[in-house]
C-alpha cells in the first residue's frame, strides 16, 4: 500500500480488457397475478449494458435495487444466459454455459457472508474443492495455506479447520474472497461484498480487494449501492438505472461532476456528514417498474430538468469529457436533439399519428 | 449543542424527560454460560428528541431498545435496571405518571405499548401481516385501542395517518406484498404514528431502502416530529446517517454504553479512540482519495470478552489500565459529554485526536435548525 | 433459516438477539439431555434389544401347542392340556358324574405364562408370540422406513435440484402417489403379490411404496429453498458437477429433515404393516403384531373378555409410536435452537422467581433482591 499521504494512483487506460459485456439484455419471465388467468409479462431486468474490466483496474456498478446491477455481474460470470448481447474473455466470445476454462478465470464474491460458505463443511473443504477441480497443484493443503495467506488470514493453520459459523463476517468474506483466488482467477466479480458486514471491518475488505489490484493485477467488478465506497475503491464508476447505464466515469470525476441528473439525485441522498447544509434532493418519486418502463429516457418522470423529448426518446451514451459518458438529452446539443425528434416523429413509427408538439417547426416545445 | 442552550425558541423545557432507562442490563440464557448483550445502560431521552444510538453487532443496541419495551424472546432475561417512562401531564393536573415498564403488570405494558411508545422495525414485510390489507391493520389497530371510534371514523383516520406519511387513502386495498419497500416501511411509520405516541422506537428503519427512499422517509419523518412533537430513539449502524439525523449520538460497543454526545460534537471531535476510529471508516465523498485504515480486528464475540476495555485490542491508545480494567461512564466537566475511557478519566494524557475543540453550539432563537437536521423544505 | 445450523451467530454475529450457541459441526451434536428425547430413545432402545434377542429367550415357539395328557377327574381318564395352559370346567347342569364334555379356557397371565395363553386350534403361549411379533414388526417397520426414505430422498431431491421437465414428472409421480389412498393400494399390492406370504423383506417394499410420496414433497420444498443460496451457487461458480453438488452440499444441510422424515414413515410403516397383518392379507407364517391382533379379533377375544390376547400388542404399538414421536421432537429442537429451553429448568426458575415457561411479548425480569432501592411504580 502506498504511504498515508499521496492519492490512490488511478490505472492506466490503455489495457485489453479481460472480460468484456456488450450489449447485455435479460428479460425474466414474471406472472402479474397468481391464479390461472395471470399472464406473463418481461421485466425488463437489464437492457443495452456494456461492461468491460481490465486488468489491475477495479470497475464498480453503482445503482439502487432493481437496477441491475446484481444481473449484470451474473451475467458476466455466465451463471444465467443473456436474451441478446454477447460475453467475451479476451476478446474472444465465450461459448454456451460455463465452461470449465471460463469458471477457472471468472469467479465471484457474493454478498452474504453467512450464506455464502456451506454451513456443513470446514474452510479446507471450500478452498480445497476449486484446487481440486481445476488441477491447481498437487500439494492442495500448501496452496490452501497459501491462498488464505494471500487474503491477511494468517496463520493459516488458526483457520483451515473452521466451520463458517466460527468465523466473523469480515473473516467469512475473506475466505469467499480466497476461494476466487484459489484457483488463480483473472477476474473477480464482487456483488456487493460489504454490505453486510459491520462498519469497521468494511474498510478491511475493501483494501484487500485494491490490493489484488494492484499486486496481483485483477481485474474485479465491484457492484454496489454506496457511492462512497465505491469511489474509494473504484477506478471507474458505471451508474445504472431501470437496467440501463446512464453514466460511466472515472470515480472521483463522477462524483465531483456528475453529468446525469440520476447521479446527481444519488449523490444528493447519501449520507454526508460533512455537509454544511441539509440536503436538497434533486428529484423526487419511486424507482421505475420494470414491468412497464417509462418510455423515452426511464428516468424522465423523476428528472427535474425533463424536456420533452426525453418522454419521447431514449437519450443516446454521449461524451462529456474524455472518457466520461452520460446517456442524457441535456449534454446532447440542441441542434442534434431536433434532428433526432425528427426522426422519431417521421420514422420510427409509420402507424401512429404525429401529436402535434412533435413537429420539427415548434421550437416552443423546448424547456 | 448542550441541552440547555441552543434549543430553538418555543421547544419543550430540558427537564422534560420522556423516557429514562437507568442501569438495564440484559443476557441471554442463565448461570456461567450467559452472555451478556446489555451490560448496565443509561439512556435518557427527551420530548421531542431524537437520540441516535449506534453500534454495531454485538453492540446490543437493538436488545436495549426491544428490552425497554420488553419485547425481547426467550432466553432473553433482563437482569437489572429500570425504564422509567414519564407519560406526558397534558390535560391531567397531577402532573402525568411514571411508569416502570420493567414492573409494570400486564395490563399497565399494554396500555403504554403502542398508545405511547411505539416501535419501527428494519423490514416491514417482516412486521405487517402478509395475508391482509393495510387498511384492514390499520383497522384492527385502532379497534383495540380506540373503542370509541365507529367504523367510519377509522376508516377517515386511517387515510389521515397514510397522508400524513405521504401516501394516498386508496392504499388501503392494498396488500403489503403489492407496495414498494418504501411505502411499506412509510405504512409501518403511520401505524407507529396511529395512536399519537409520545416516543418511537426505529430500529434500522431504512436499512434496507435504497439511498434515495431512506432520504425521503427520514427527511418526511423529521417533519412528522417537528409536526407532532414525539421523541424518536433512532437505532442504526450508519453513524454517518445519525450525525446528520439526530439531536444526540449514544455509541454501544459489546454491550455497553460508551460515549454520549451532541451530534455535531460527536463528529467534529469525537473523544473515544472507537467513535473516533468508527467516523475515518466512512470514505468521504469529496476531496482527495486516500487509503484509508478502519479499524483493525472486528468486534468482539460476547462470548469471549477480553479483560478490561472490550476495545484495548483494537485501540491504538490502549494504556495497561485499559486490559484491567472496565471503564466507567463518566461526565466530562461542562460540555453534557459522558465517555468511557481511561483516557479521558484517568488522568492521562489525551492523545490530539480526541482533544479537539468542541464545536460552538448554534445560537438561541436562530432561524436555522441545529446542524444536519432537514429543513423544512418546499415542496 | 439455514437447516439447523447458521442463524446467523457467528463470532460477530448480524444484530438479531439470537440465543449464541458453541460450535462443532453440527450445533449442540453433544448427547441429548432433554429428558423427551432420552425417553424416547429408551423406549425405541428396548424394542430394539427385544427385536434382535426375542426369539432367543422367548420360552416356546409362537405356534407351539402342548399334546394333550390324560389325567384322572372324578375316577375317569380325560384328555386335557397340560397344567397351566388351560382352565377347564364341565358343562354347566352337568352332574359331576357324568363324563360330560369339558369346556376349556385360556388362562391369563400366572406364573408359568406370564401374558397368559391364547388358543387358536391349540394354546399358545402369549409371551412367546409378543417376543417373536416384536422382531418382524420391528424389522419390518424400519427397513420399510429406510427403503421410503431412500425413495423420498431420490425423487425428493433431484426433482427439487432439477426443476423444469424432470421436477414436473418426479412431481406428478409423487402427487399421484400421494393421492391414492394407502390402505387399499396397500390391500390391492398384497392381494396380488403372493410373496407377501412368506418374505418380510417384500411387504416392506410394498409398504415403503405407499408411504414414500409425503417425505418426498417436504425434501423436495427444502431443496427448492436451499438451491437458491448462495453456496451451491458459489459451488456452482466454482466449477462443481451437479451430482457433486446435490452430494455433498445439499444433502448434508437436509439431514436433519432426513432424519425426521425417516422417524415418520417408519411409524407409519409399522402402522401400516400391522393393517395389513390384522385384515390377514400378509400371510400366517411371520408372527408380527397385526397378526396376534388378528387372531384376537378372530376369536372373540373382546366379547370373551380375553385381554391379555390383545393388550399387549396394543401397548406395544403405543409405545415405539410414542418413542419414535419423542425422538422427533428432539430432532425438531436440534433443527429449531428456539424450541430448547436454554438452561432454564423449574426448579432454577422458582428459585429466582420468574415464570419457568417463558412469555412471548414480555420478556421475563429477574425480580430485584431485597433491599436494592426500588423506584416508584407510579408515581402520582
Amino acid at each position: 500500500m502506498t504511504a498515508a499521504a499521496s492519492p490512490i494512483p488511478t490505472a492506466p487506460a490503455a489495457v485489453a480488457p479481460v472480460l468484456e459485456g456488450r450489449d447485455l439484455t435479460k428479460y425474466f419471465s414474471v406472472k402479474t397475478s397468481r391464479g390461472i388467468l395471470a399472464r406473463r409479462v418481461k421485466l425488463h431486468a437489464v437492457e443495452g449494458v456494456s461492461v468491460s474490466l481490465t486488468p489491475g483496474a477495479v470497475t464498480a456498478v453503482v445503482g439502487e435495487s432493481g437496477s441491475g446491477k446484481t444481473t449484470v455481474a451474473r451475467l458476466l460470470a455466465k451463471i444465467i444466459t443473456p436474451d441478446s448481447g454477447e460475453v467475451l474473455l479476451d476478446g474472444e466470445p465465450v461459448p454456451r454455459g460455463r465452461p470449465r476454462a471460463f469458471a477457472r478465470q471468472v469467479q465471484m464474491v457474493f454478498q452474504d457472508p453467512f450464506a455464502s460458505l456451506n454451513p456443513v463443511h470446514r474452510v479446507r473443504y471450500h478452498l480445497a474443492r476449486p484446487i481440486r477441480i481445476h488441477h491447481i497443484s498437487q500439494d492442495v493443503d500448501a496452496a490452501v495455506d497459501d491462498v488464505l495467506r494471500r487474503v491477511s488470514l494468517d496463520p493459516p493453520s488458526q483457520y483451515v479447520d473452521k466451520f463458517p459459523h466460527e468465523l466473523s463476517g469480515g473473516q467469512r468474506q475473506r475466505v469467499a474472497i480466497a476461494r476466487a483466488l484459489a484457483v488463480q482467477a483473472r477476474v473477480l466479480l464482487a456483488d456487493e461484498p460489504i454490505s453486510m458486514l459491520d462498519v469497521s471491518i468494511r474498510l478491511g475488505v475493501l483494501n484487500l480487494l485494491a490490493d489484488l489490484r494492484d499486486r496481483e493485477r485483477l481485474a474485479i467488478l465491484y457492484v454496489t449501492h454506496d457511492i462512497a465506497s465505491a469511489r474509494y475503491l473504484a477506478d471507474t464508476i458505471v451508474v445504472m438505472y431501470a437496467g440501463q447505464v446512464v453514466e460511466r466515469a472515472p470515480s472521483v470525476r463522477l462524483t465531483d461532476e456528475p453529468a446525469h441528473p440520476y447521479t446527481q439525485l444519488l449523490l444528493s441522498a447519501a449520507p454526508d456528514p460533512d455537509r454544511s447544509e441539509p440536503p436538497s434532493l434533486a428529484g423526487s418519486g419511486a424507482p421505475p417498474s420494470l414491468l412497464d418502463p417509462p418510455s423515452g429516457c426511464r428516468f424522465h418522470p423523476r428528472c427535474p430538468h425533463v424536456m420533452e423529448i426525453c418522454r419521447q426518446q431514449e437519450p443516446p451514451s454521449v461524451d462529456v469529457s474524455p472518457r466520461h459518458t452520460a446517456a442524457c438529452w441535456l449534454h446532447v446539443e440542441p441542434a442534434q436533439r431536433r434532428v433526432s425528434a425528427v426522426s422519431a416523429a417521421s420514422g420510427a413509427e409509420p402507424g401512429t399519428p404525429t401529436a402535434p408538439g412533435s413537429s420539427p417547426t415548434s421550437p416552443s416545445q423546448e424547456d | 449543542m448542550s441541552p440547555v442552550a441552543g434549543r430553538p425558541a418555543g421547544s419543550p423545557s430540558a427537564a422534560d424527560v420522556v423516557l429514562e432507562i437507568r442501569g438495564l442490563s440484559v443476557d441471554y440464557g442463565l448461570g456461567v454460560d450467559a452472555v451478556h448483550a446489555v451490560v448496565e445502560c443509561d439512556l435518557t431521552l427527551r420530548r421531542g428528541q431524537v437520540m441516535g444510538l449506534a453500534g454495531e453487532s454485538g453492540s446490543g443496541k437493538s436488545t436495549l431498545s426491544m428490552a425497554a419495551l420488553r419485547l425481547l424472546r426467550h432466553p432473553a432475561l433482563i437482569t437489572k435496571g429500570e425504564v422509567l417512562f414519564h407519560s406526558k401531564p397534558s390535560n391531567r393536573s397531577d402532573g402525568g405518571r411514571t411508569l416502570d415498564l420493567l414492573r409494570a403488570s400486564d395490563g399497565q405494558l399494554r396500555a403504554v405499548r403502542w398508545n405511547e411508545i411505539s416501535v419501527v422495525l428494519q423490514s416491514a414485510l417482516n412486521a405487517l401481516n402478509p395475508v391482509i390489507t393495510i387498511g384492514a391493520q390499520f383497522d384492527d389497530l385502532l379497534k383495540v385501542h380506540r373503542r370509541d371510534l365507529s367504523a367510519a371514523e377509522r376508516r377517515s383516520r386511517a387515510v389521515e395517518l397514510l397522508e400524513l406519511v405521504g401516501m394516498t387513502g386508496d392504499r388501503l386495498r392494498s396488500f403489503p406484498h403489492e407496495l414498494s419497500g418504501g411505502m411499506r416501511q412509510r405504512a409501518m411509520i403511520g401505524m407507529a404514528l396511529a395512536l399519537d405516541p409520545q416516543l418511537m422506537i426505529l430500529d434500522e428503519p431504512t436499512t434496507a431502502l435504497d439511498v434515495v427512499t431512506q432520504r425521503e422517509i427520514l427527511e418526511e419523518l423529521m417533519e412528522l416530529r417537528d409536526r407532532l412533537g414525539f421523541a424518536a430513539l433512532f437505532i442504526t449502524h450508519d453513524l454517518s446517517l445519525l450525525v446528520e439525523l439526530a439531536d444526540e449520538i449514544a455509541v454501544m460497543y459489546a454491550g455497553r454504553l460508551i460515549e454520549r454526545a451532541p451530534a455535531n460534537s460527536i463528529f467534529r471531535a469525537p473523544r473515544l479512540p472507537y467513535t473516533y476510529g468508527l467516523l475515518h471508516c466512512f470514505p468521504p465523498m469529496h476531496g482527495e482519495r486516500r487509503p484509508m485504515e478502519g479499524i483493525p480486528g472486528s468486534p468482539p464475540d460476547l462470548r469471549d470478552l477480553p479483560p478490561g476495555c472490550a476495545f484495548h485490542p483494537r485501540c491504538p491508545w490502549a494504556m495497561e489500565r485499559c486490559r484491567r480494567e472496565v471503564p466507567v461512564l463518566t461526565a466530562i466537566a461542562g460540555t453534557g459529554r459522558e465517555v468511557a475511557c481511561w483516557l479521558h478519566s484517568g488522568g492521562a494524557t489525551v492523545p490530539q485526536e480526541l482533544d479537539l475543540p468542541d464545536p460552538p453550539p448554534p445560537q438561541a432563537g436562530s432561524p436555522e435548525p441545529p446542524t444536519g437536521r432537514h429543513r423544512r423544505a418546499e415542496r | 433459516m439455514a437447516i439447523g445450523v447458521s442463524d446467523g451467530t457467528g463470532a460477530a454475529a448480524l444484530p438479531g438477539p439470537e440465543a449464541p450457541a458453541r460450535g462443532g459441526r453440527f450445533r449442540a451434536m453433544r448427547l441429548p439431555h432433554s429428558p423427551k428425547v432420552l425417553i424416547g430413545l429408551g423406549i425405541l432402545a428396548v424394542f430394539v434389544v427385544v427385536a434382535i434377542i426375542g426369539p432367543s429367550i422367548a420360552p416356546y415357539a409362537p405356534n407351539y401347542s402342548p399334546g394333550l395328557v390324560k389325567v384322572m377327574i372324578h375316577g375317569q381318564f380325560r384328555e386335557l392340556p397340560a397344567a397351566g395352559w388351560a382352565r377347564w370346567t364341565s358343562t354347566p347342569g352337568c352332574p359331576a358324574q357324568y363324563a360330560c364334555p369339558l369346556l376349556f379356557y385360556p388362562v391369563g397371565p400366572s406364573g408359568s405364562h406370564w401374558l397368559g395363553t391364547a388358543f387358536f386350534g391349540g394354546f399358545q403361549d402369549v409371551w412367546s408370540q409378543l417376543l417373536y411379533s416384536t422382531q418382524a414388526t420391528m424389522l419390518v417397520g424400519f427397513l420399510a422406513g429406510a427403503i421410503a426414505t431412500a425413495l423420498s430422498v431420490l425423487v425428493g431431491v433431484t426433482a427439487g435440484y432439477l426443476g423444469g421437465g424432470p421436477d414436473e414428472g418426479l412431481s406428478l409421480l409423487s402427487n399421484v402417489f400421494l393421492a391414492i389412498p394407502g390402505l387399499p393400494l396397500l390391500i390391492v399390492l398384497a392381494i396380488y403379490i403372493p410373496a407377501v406370504d412368506t418374505s418380510p423383506v417384500v411387504v416392506a417394499l410394498i409398504v415403503a411404496v405407499t408411504g414414500w410420496a409425503w417425505g418426498a414433497r417436504v425434501l423436495r420444498a427444502q431443496t427448492l429453498s436451499l438451491r437458491n443460496r448462495d453456496f451451491v451457487e458459489a459451488a456452482r461458480v466454482s466449477g462443481e458437477g451437479r451430482l457433486r453438488i446435490i452430494l455433498f452440499e445439499v444433502l448434508p444441510n437436509l439431514l436433519p429433515i432426513v432424519a425426521s422424515s425417516f422417524l415418520f414413515v417408519t411409524l407409519y410403516s409399522i402402522g401400516a404393516y400391522i393393517a395389513l397383518a390384522f385384515l390377514s392379507l400378509a400371510g400366517a407364517d411371520i408372527w408380527n403384531w397385526g397378526l396376534m391382533l388378528y387372531y384376537a379379533n378372530a376369536a372373540g377375544a373382546v366379547e370373551s373378555g380375553f385381554w391379555w390376547w390383545w393388550v399387549p400388542p396394543g401397548i406395544c404399538i403405543a409405545l415405539v409410536g410414542t418413542g419414535l414421536a419423542l425422538v422427533n421432537f428432539g430432532i425438531d429442537e436440534f433443527i429449531n435452537p428456539r424450541l430448547r429451553m436454554g438452561g432454564l429448568s423449574r426448579k432454577v426458575a422458582r428459585r429466582l422467581g420468574i415464570p419457568a415457561r417463558p412469555r412471548l411479548g414480555f420478556t421475563t425480569v429477574l425480580p430485584r433482591r431485597k433491599g436494592s432501592a426500588s423506584a416508584p411504580k407510579e408515581a402520582g
